[in-house]
């Protein structure tokens, strides 16, 4: 089988442990490859489910307090620091209710991002990736009309180096969006566009998981958000034409 | 010794959660565990003088929580029965012919990768962890592990073959 040398080393590049030159033809091949990229998608949903199982366990607040007296021993208590000891469990109680608000807010917010990685993967891997197919804003825009409860603009790209190839529809979690590939020196670029009210939260920027470059923003009560294998300063680039676009 | 305990603090209580995690995968028991923890922390502290700062802190520190695991007595009992056949021989990685349909997770399956990984033998659960979860690099790993990197590449290899092939068992049985 022609791609069963690549195969051979898919966990290594999803690892990102391949020496550049390799990982640069492995991006190549993984473009141009329905079967390896499908198969990368796979490796990826297990190993990010591994990544959350993995992080089961976590020590009691007991422990923790048994630990740091035993490895930095403290002076004798006092009538004063007891009143510090007071404020501190305050300060631990509030931290811990910001904490645990923060995880649960960190937690949605990486789903989000996973989800919307692995909508770029899976729609790349597709053997029709874009279901209307036009360079022309002004015929991939009115082709979602009626399509998605929201209306959106789309930039001029004009010597910019990007190249508009289409559009879907795409759905996040329970809500449609538009989904546009973009490309640029043969990297395809995503870029997801969903209402604001339906992922509140998430707020602005970037963010660099698994060798893809993704930036996010909201702006007109719609929520952007931009992907892609190229690197960060050209995410940032196609996301600054639509911040002017809109 | 306060100033040194103040620096090991500074270093060493940032990397408690995920030494505590990584101790109650290995043990698979919460009092083993913080024991196993305890220890650790007591001895990376005494010898702490001969950590060469600037060196990698931890590895280190995973390092003598692996190494008092295995001299424990779950320890022994758990490398006990494995083999580890012709794995250090290098980084020949076996082609996975299966569909990768057959390896997507459902989205409710997170109980079921926990109890997959629970079922490796605990040499493949420990690099499976070290990878994924601690997200250490192969040179880390081989570092932690004291294991080449050829050799960390087919284990990883082989403990991610073995937690797909028990997650398959699981969907079979239902």
């Amino acid at each position: 089988m022609v791609c069963d040398s690549w195969k051979t080393k898919l966990d290594t590049y999803l690892d990102r442990e391949l020496p550049d030159e390799e990982m640069r033809a492995f991006d190549a091949h993984m473009r141009g490859c329905a079967s390896c990229s499908a198969d990368a998608l796979a490796r990826v949903q297990l190993k990010r489910a591994i990544r959350v199982a993995g992080k089961r366990f976590a020590p009691s607040a007991e422990f923790r307090r048994r630990m740091q007296e035993k490895i930095a021993p403290k002076p004798q208590r006092n009538f004063r620091l007891l009143w510090v000891l007071a404020a501190s469990a305050l300060a631990i109680v509030v931290a811990g209710a910001l904490t645990a608000n923060y995880v649960r807010g960190r937690s949605a917010r990486d789903h989000v991002f996973s989800e919307i990685a692995d909508l770029h993967v899976a729609t790349l891997a597709s053997s029709s990736p874009v279901d209307v197919v036009s360079t022309d804003r002004h015929t991939v825009k009115p082709w979602f009309q009626g399509k998605i409860p929201f209306a959106f603009d789309l930039p001029e790209l004009q010597n910019s180096g990007f190249t508009l190839l289409g559009g879907r529809m795409t759905y996040l979690g329970q809500t449609p969006g538009a989904h546009l590939i973009y490309e640029l020196r043969k990297h395809r670029i995503s870029v997801f566009v969903f209402p604001e009210g339906a992922l509140p939260g998430l707020g602005s920027g970037e963010n660099k998981d698994l060798s893809f470059s993704m930036e996010t923003w909201s702006q007109g009560g719609l929520r952007y958000f931009v992907i892609g294998d190229a690197n960060a300063g050209d995410i940032d680039s196609l996301a600054k034409l639509f911040k002017g676009g809109v | 010794m306060g100033a040194q305990s103040d620096a090991f603090e500074e270093l060493a209580m940032p990397l408690f959660d995920q030494l505590y995690n990584f101790a109650h995968w290995l043990t698979q028991n919460r009092d083993e565990a913080e024991d196993l923890v305890q220890e650790t922390y007591v001895k990376a502290l005494k010898g702490f003088s001969s950590f060469q700062l600037g060196t990698n802190f931890r590895a280190w520190m995973y390092r003598i929580l692996r190494n008092t695991f295995l001299t424990s007595r779950t320890g022994l009992k758990a490398t006990a029965m494995v083999t580890l056949e012709t794995e250090e021989e290098g980084p020949e990685l076996a082609v996975e012919k299966e569909n990768p349909e057959t390896i997507l997770l459902k989205s409710s399956s997170s109980q079921m990768v926990e109890s997959a990984i629970d079922g490796l033998p605990v040499h493949f659960r420990e690099i499976l962890l070290l990878c994924e979860v601690e997200e250490m690099s192969y040179q880390e790993i081989a570092e932690t592990l004291s294991i080449p990197i050829g050799t960390v590449m087919s284990r990883l290899s082989r403990a991610r073959k073995a937690l797909r092939d028990g997650l398959r068992l699981q969907e079979q049985k239902g």
